[in-house]
């Protein structure tokens, strides 16, 4: 297997399925000459051609909403927003029109198209350009989401995206396209709606997607070897979002009895709250411990470097919440 | 049932054409009326927008088009619907949120669709649906078709941001895209001019230097031809170029079922003195007075018309409601 980034994985990705399918195309600011905002794009405009491969003017709300209309009339959009944060702008072509005129047509008109690009934050971009989404995006019956946290991943689930009959949020991270990983080269799709378990564990379960699967890998090091007596954490990589793979989460907690849900995102109605209500309602008896969460803090994200840090979810948060539901401190 | 807004089929004479445009705004008229009373006896709930006064601009301009164009449109959308030949049962039967609607009772009267017909839709957010005519218009040039989309919006729709990023990439792109605004002078209560700083709206084309024409919408010959030649701009050899179509109309009902007749935004006389140019009224005295059409001939017409919108009214009150089971199907796709 080749080590790629998660960068060069999801290039890979959008080469692949541009190959295979002529109907898929590239839609983005920056995504053409300039070779991606964050090189994701890199040599796709030399291979595939200005007409598969769009650059747009700096309108979100218009280029998502043409990436709608191209799916009604049978094409396989890739919009690639340079953050979620700007996407924002484009939510009512997600909200009201890509997620919804299956269902409201009666079944008539589906929408194969992706919507990504990188959420959550970077360092100090301060808070209008460090916010995850995830929470408000999964909240929309119509739409599915995925938030890989590896290369492979990256690659295996944006290609499940791509051939995928429904709107796709894809959420990658700028702190993510320099991580170095081994992809299986050529056919490999990660099924949406699969968890994973990225470290087994038997005292606590770390649920976690995206960036924090690497906090809660690093935490669940530190727990191991925590001065104060070592604990057992299994790192569950929730993957997709919507669907939840409730079944890994609760074959999961039924293992451990105890569970700490780890995300970028603020704490009010976050994943992690919709995490906890699965497992309340059933694996209630499983539980040794109330669940905890580790989210962002209750703040926009402030610019400076020390209340960035404060601000963030880190591995000494996961393990102190960690030890809190192992009733260690 | 036979609908008169069955497909468009080629007919041989102008005025065998007129006597069709006539037919079909008599269609809609009729139709539209007895939405009406089927929403005033409970049988349409929601919102429900008529087109009464606007007849012209859906016939007029859809008889410009192939069936293998593309059209979509806000929510005010049975006029479209209707002439784009949409059965109106399946139509009324939607509005009556019934399992055999066009939209199987999903949609209702703001989401109309007919894929079949490439019709699609129907959409609720003021000019939500304008970047998705460029992404219809995108496709076409993508596949190397010579299709074109005809997008339907109010003039309520040109202060929104989709409108102008909609019309820029149409015009970038060089999208095979007619952009048909209906100037029906009032976005609900509020009169254009007081909340556009350009009341023409047909400069806003100069922005995007887009080709734009403003057009008599109470007269559908003069829709049909302002189309064709749009028609004819969007699918030439050279190029696709899109145009800005500004179609002067008027809705002499209120902004929907909702909303009171004239209200306090606009006066009674205002509204009479609109109907002094109905569009139908005005086809139907150019045909008598060219020989085309008698009393007798166009008594028969509106009989037809009417017992058509009677027809899709029994049809949509004897259909069935969606089974429970179809609560939760459609939200994705296989």
């Amino acid at each position: 297997m080749a080590t790629l980034t998660y960068r060069d994985a999801l290039n890979q990705a959008l080469r692949e399925e541009m190959q295979r399918d002529p109907n898929v195309f590239l839609m983005g600011e920056e995504v053409g000459v300039y070779q991606g905002a964050y090189k994701v794009s890199r040599g796709l405009l030399e291979e595939f051609g200005p007409t598969r491969v769009v650059d747009t003017p700096i309108a979100e709300l218009g280029f998502a909403g043409i990436g709608v209309g191209a799916a009604m009339a049978g094409l396989r959009p890739v919009i690639e927003f340079m953050t979620w944060n700007f996407a924002v702008l484009a939510l009512d072509q997600i909200v009201n029109s890509a997620a919804k005129i299956l269902y409201e047509s009666g079944g008539q008109v589906p929408i194969p198209i992706v919507f990504r690009g990188p959420n959550g934050a970077a360092l100090q971009l301060a808070a209008q350009h460090s916010q995850a989404w995830e929470s408000w995006l999964s909240h929309i019956p119509g739409l599915k989401v995925v938030a890989p946290a590896t290369p492979a991943d990256a690659k295996g689930l944006l290609k499940a995206a791509i051939r995928d009959n429904n709107p796709v949020i894809v959420l990658e991270g700028e702190m993510l396209y320099n991580l170095k990983g081994e992809v299986p080269e050529g056919e490999h799709l990660v099924p949406i709606g699969q968890a994973e378990i990225k470290r087994a564990g038997s005292d606590v379960t770390f649920v976690c997607h995206s960036k924090t699967v690497a906090i809660a890998l690093k935490a669940a090091d530190q727990l191991a070897e925590h001065e104060g007596g070592g604990a057992s954490a299994e790192v569950l990589d929730l993957r997709t979002l919507r669907p939840l793979d409730e079944a890994a989460i609760l074959a999961s907690v039924a293992r451990t009895h105890r569970a700490v849900v780890v995300e970028e995102g603020w704490p009010q109605a976050g994943i992690g709250a919709q995490v906890v209500d699965v497992i309340q309602r059933d694996a209630f008896d499983e539980l040794d411990a109330p669940v905890l969460r580790v989210t962002q803090a209750d703040v926009p994200m402030p610019y400076n470097k020390q209340l960035e840090r404060l601000a963030k979810p880190s591995p000494e948060r996961v393990v102190a919440a960690a030890r809190r539901v192992l009733y260690l401190d | 049932m036979a609908t008169a807004t069955a497909r468009p089929t080629k007919p041989s004479t102008q005025t065998e054409l007129e006597q069709r445009l006539l037919r079909q705004m008599l269609s809609i008229r009729r139709f539209e009326e007895k939405a009406a009373e089927a929403y005033a006896l409970g049988k349409i709930g929601g919102f429900c927008h008529l087109y009464i006064g606007q007849e012209a601009v859906a016939v007029g301009s859809l008889a410009a088009l192939r069936e293998d164009d593309y059209v979509i449109s806000s929510y005010r959308e049975h006029g479209q619907a209707l002439a784009r030949g949409v059965p109106a049962t399946a139509v009324m039967a939607e509005l009556f949120g019934k399992a055999t609607g066009c939209s199987k009772g999903k949609g209702g009267s703001m989401h109309l669709f007919d894929a079949s017909r490439h019709f699609l839709g129907g959409h609720g957010i003021v000019g939500g649906h304008i970047p998705l005519a460029a992404g219809i218009g995108f496709a076409i040039r993508y596949k190397g078709g010579d299709q074109v989309c005809i997008c339907y919006f109010g003039e309520a729709a040109v202060n929104i941001g989709a409108f102008h990023e909609a019309l820029n990439m149409a015009s970038v792109y060089k999208l095979p895209v007619i952009f048909c605004c209906e100037n029906n002078r009032y976005g609900m209560g509020t009169a254009f001019e007081r909340v556009a700083a350009v009341t023409d709206v047909v400069e806003h084309a100069c922005s995007y230097d887009m080709a734009a024409e403003t057009v008599n919408g109470m007269d559908v010959l003069a829709v049909l031809e302002a189309t064709r030649r749009a028609v004819e701009r969007a699918r030439g050899d050279g190029g696709s170029h899109p145009t800005l179509l500004e179609v002067r109309t008027y809705r002499y009902m209120g902004h929907s079922m909702s909303d009171p007749l004239h209200g306090v935004y606009r006066t009674k006389e205002e509204v009479e003195e609109q109907r002094k140019r109905d569009p139908i009224t005005q086809l139907a005295h150019k045909l008598k007075d060219e020989g085309v059409l008698d009393d007798t001939g166009l008594e028969a017409l509106d009989a037809a018309a009417r017992a058509e919108a009677e027809e899709a009214v029994r049809f949509a009150d004897q259909s069935p409601d969606p089974d429970p089971a179809e609560l939760e199907s459609h939200v994705l796709a296989d």
